[in-house]
């Protein structure tokens, strides 16, 4: 009897730790990558691309960027849209705007939400190679400076506990910023993405240019970030990585509740 | 009488051989415990107490409280080579490098915060139930200052690690400090030895933490329980259950034994959540340094309310003659905290002084035939769950994908409004409930059998309660309201000390004047007849209709075994 009350608790356990778990993680989790379409084949920098890059602009983006990328303003009495300059956004900023499937914008919110990526890599590196003839600004990360091979992940925690986690959280989870403005989950971005959100500061995020971290700390930091995503949680389940008030949920729903529920049940067994 | 208890009574005799105690004893043992769920809270308490106390007996056997500050060398890789403090490091052995380690640092924080939880439920329970009448208000006291000592246990066990959010939790502890007018700047200096954080903090924090206040509690905790052995445990009105008697078991050995299973049931709960889910990952967090902050930095729950009304409040600052006063500071985490632990501490005093009840009271209240009291506790729940919200609103700004900023300004107006919402409503079920009571004792339990009379009305046929049910609704205490005095005597001279006396009759008016009355007896008598009277109308008619049992087609049978 007891044998038995005990293993459905248990189960119980899991069950309700699963579920908040579940809760804790499901907001940050973002559909994956769609596979690429049939493209044409184009050599980077070439003019073919350049021709590809400006159409698939035109067709894609000029509607709110403007025809030359010059920028339109919102037009908020007819509810049109509007968009930034992007003379000067760089390459590495369209790159990631538009892999990490922020752009192009679908409704006007807060904040361009991380989504579904809408081009292939072929394209959006051509589009990429469009904007940046429009003027300079930063670039991709090299192959090289993506090398992760002789990073210092500790080095990385403490460039990391530094400059992000007071918008990322301490474990990348993410985190509200003012005016219904968030830091995303960092779990999804790829080692690319991370650099070049550095490089080019979206949104609230600050610029980290070479001064403030240097490439080798952002390698470093890169590693951190990544062996983030795969260390296991030691101590069990993670509540999704958000601190104390996830403990504080769990505690007042599954662990208390539990515990009154066995004084009821055996408050009423002598009955 | 029971081999355990014979047990007991010759092991009585060997204690009273040698201490002449077995009038104690035998008075004792046999001593008799009432029953209810609600009457375990306090144990979950007291057990959870007892596992924090063994896992943190285990735990200062590894851990090192001191800021000497090198360079991590243990197995967790991602911080190999990170300068920490001492203890941060320790902590990290503890969770990576010790056998068994981070399951007692799991268990150790599980329990405490369960031990917060236990204690604020349990209060909770003896508040609506108005355990803490007298003669028990001196023991309510006494759970305030264990709830107050739990939070600064739990407080200095949050610190002492000196992770990333021990640290930031130290520095607003830290800014409390400094906001206090004239005093603030030297004692912060006094208790981190210095600027902050200083060097000696730790090992300071440490003995608070593991004698200090685990050595008050333990006091607190004896004088509580003695209290409730000798002033005996209250109970809930039943059959045979008055004022002056005690019904329930024996403590040896039924509810001993229950006891000594429901401790096992709270160690092996803790225990198996322990193992399942983490809890403050300090690796996660890095060691303190003050140039660092990360989101989601929040105090363990039982101090939410007070982040909350932190976050809450405006930034609102006074200089004077160059001197700055930290309203911002000083309303949320001085004078909140310290008017709401008061409050709390007195209640009982200002209940009585306020109804003028003073007569001892050892049968429980049913929260709904204290309306008022029950409404002010569930206002002061409502206060709290805000100001809890405030704690966490930015994980609710993004799990609800909202501005941090709307939710701060909702909850800067829902702090004033809906707590007073709270109490209206609450009172209001309350006074239903009571209606439904003399509903039920004028007019039994519906039965939801709808009758029709030969003469073609429909009626409900009511049934009789229960003697139990019957005991325990006339049980509900009468409460007049205190009259109102004379404002002058006969002679047309102010009486003196009036004006206390009409407030008091007023409060008194406050608490009492809504309730709903029992019915009088002769009201009862009367109801007694009616529903005899009704049940005899219905009783043919019943009996044909239990003849009648459907069959399978939808049609209606004659029941052949009832016909017999
Ligand atoms: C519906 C309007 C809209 C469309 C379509 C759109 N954008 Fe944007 N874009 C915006 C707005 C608004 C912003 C600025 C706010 C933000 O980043 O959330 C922006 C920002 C950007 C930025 C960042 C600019 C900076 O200085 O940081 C880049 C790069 C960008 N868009 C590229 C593109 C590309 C490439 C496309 C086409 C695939 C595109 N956008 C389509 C509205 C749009
Ligand atoms: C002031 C707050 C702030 C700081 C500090 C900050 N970020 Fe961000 N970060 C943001 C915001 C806001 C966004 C979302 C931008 C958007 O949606 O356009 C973001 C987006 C990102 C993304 C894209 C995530 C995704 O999945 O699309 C990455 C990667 C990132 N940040 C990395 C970092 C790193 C690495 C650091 C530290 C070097 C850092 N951030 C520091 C606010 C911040
Ligand atoms: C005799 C009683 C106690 C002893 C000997 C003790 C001992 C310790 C020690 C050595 C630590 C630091 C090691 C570590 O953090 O892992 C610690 C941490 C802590 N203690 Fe206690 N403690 C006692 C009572 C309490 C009580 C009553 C509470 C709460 C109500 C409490 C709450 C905490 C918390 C929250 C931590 C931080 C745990 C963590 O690192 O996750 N302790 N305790």
């Amino acid at each position: 009897m007891k044998k038995r009350s005990r293993r459905r608790s248990f189960a119980a356990g899991i069950l309700m730790g699963s579920a908040l778990i579940l809760v804790g993680t499901g907001y940050a989790v973002v559909s994956a990558e769609t596979t690429p379409s049939p493209e044409p084949a184009v050599a980077a920098g070439s003019l073919e691309q350049l021709q590809l890059g400006r159409q698939l602009f035109l067709e894609g983006c000029s509607s709110c960027h403007g025809l030359q990328g010059e920028g339109i303003a919102a037009d908020n009495a007819t509810g049109g849209n509007g968009g930034p300059s992007l003379i000067g956004a760089g390459e590495a900023s369209v790159d990631f705007q538009v892999s990490t499937g922020r752009m192009p914008l679908a409704v006007p919110e807060a904040q361009a939400p991380r989504k579904d990526v809408q081009y292939s890599q072929a394209e959006i590196a051509a589009m990429a190679a469009y904007v940046a003839t429009l003027g300079p600004g930063p670039a991709n990360p090299t192959e090289e400076q993506l090398n992760l091979e002789n990073a210092n992940i500790a080095e990385g925690g403490e460039i990391f506990r530094t400059n992000c986690t007071q918008c990322h959280n301490f474990a990348g989870s993410g985190g509200a910023l003012t005016n219904g403005q968030y830091a995303p989950s960092l779990m999804n971005a790829t080692p690319e993405q991370i650099w070049q959100a550095m490089i080019t500061g979206p949104q609230q995020m600050p610029v980290f240019s070479n001064e403030t971290i240097t490439d080798e700390d952002k390698q470093n930091l890169i590693a951190y970030v990544e062996a983030l995503k795969v260390e296991p949680n030691p101590g069990g389940l993670g509540l999704g990585r958000i601190g104390p008030v996830a403990e504080g949920l769990f505690l007042w729903t599954a662990g208390l509740l539990s515990l009154i529920a066995f004084a009821v049940w055996i408050g009423a067994k002598v009955r | 009488m029971s081999a355990t208890v014979k047990t007991a009574g010759k092991t009585a005799g060997w204690v009273d051989d040698r201490f002449t105690s077995s009038n104690f004893l035998k008075r004792n043992i046999g001593k008799v415990f009432p029953e209810h769920w609600s009457f375990m809270l306090g144990e979950i308490a007291l057990y959870s107490f007892i596992v924090v106390m063994l896992s943190g007996v285990y735990l200062t056997l590894f851990f090192k409280p001191s800021m000497i500050e090198l360079a991590y060398n243990g197995s967790y890789v991602p911080l190999k080579g990170v300068k920490m403090t001492e203890a941060y490091a320790s902590t990290l052995n503890i969770s990576f490098d010790i056998r068994g380690g981070l399951l007692m640092r799991q268990i150790h924080h599980w329990s405490a915060l369960f031990f917060v939880a236990a204690i604020s439920v349990h209060l909770l329970r003896v508040f609506f139930t108005g355990a803490f009448r007298k003669p028990r208000e001196l023991n309510w006291v006494i759970g305030v200052g264990l709830l107050t000592m739990a939070l600064l246990a739990g407080f200095a066990g949050y610190s002492l690690p000196d992770d990333l959010l021990s640290g930031t939790g130290l520095r607003i502890a830290q800014g409390i400090v400094l906001s206090l007018p004239l005093v603030g700047t030297y004692l912060s200096f006094f208790i981190f030895g210095g600027e902050f954080p200083g060097t000696d903090f730790i090992s300071r924090l440490y003995a608070v933490h593991i004698l200090v206040v685990p050595g008050l509690i333990l006091a607190l905790l004896t004088a509580h329980l003695m209290m409730v052995w000798y002033q005996k445990h209250t109970q809930f009105p039943g059959l045979g259950r008055t004022n002056d008697n005690v019904v329930g078991y024996p403590l040896l050995p039924i509810y001993m034994a229950k006891a000594g299973g429901f401790f096992f049931v709270v160690f092996g709960v803790i225990t198996l959540i322990s193992g399942l889910v983490t809890i403050n990952p300090i690796w996660l967090y890095g060691p303190y340094t003050p140039d660092q902050v990360t989101a989601g930095s929040q105090p363990d729950w039982y101090i939410g309310w007070l982040e909350g009304s932190l976050r809450m409040m405006p930034n609102v600052e006074w200089v004077i003659f160059g001197y700055t006063l930290s309203w911002n500071i000083l309303v949320p985490a001085v004078i909140l905290p310290g008017l709401v632990f008061t409050v709390m501490a007195i209640y009982p005093w200002i209940e009585q002084w306020a109804t003028g009840d003073k007569r001892e009271h050892h049968l429980l209240d049913r929260p709904r035939n204290a309306p008022v009291r029950t409404s002010l506790g569930a206002m002061a729940v409502s206060f709290y769950v805000l100001l809890w919200i405030g704690g966490g609103n930015d994980l609710i700004a993004s799990f609800f994908d909202m501005s941090i900023n709307t939710i701060t300004w909702f909850l800067r107006f829902a702090i004033f409004l809906v707590p007073p919402l709270v109490f209206v409503a609450t009172k209001r079920i309350c006074l239903g409930l009571q209606r439904r009571d003399r509903d039920k004792l004028l007019h039994g339990m519906e039965t939801g059998n709808i009758l029709r009379l030969p003469h073609g009305e429909f009626i409900e046929v009511h049934a009789p309660i229960s003697d139990e049910e019957k005991a325990v609704l006339m049980a509900k205490p009468e409460r007049t309201p205190l009259t109102m005095p004379e404002e002058i005597d006969e002679n047309g001279v102010a009486m003196p000390g009036a004006r206390g006396a009409r407030l008091r009759a007023k409060l008194s008016n406050f608490y009492y004047a809504d309730n709903i009355p029992l019915p009088t007896r002769e009201e009862l008598e009367a109801a007694e007849a009616h529903l005899r009277h009704e049940v005899e109308q219905a009783a043919p008619a019943m009996e044909e209709d239990r003849r009648l049992i459907p069959a399978h087609d939808g049609s209606v049978l004659h029941d052949p075994a009832i016909d017999k």
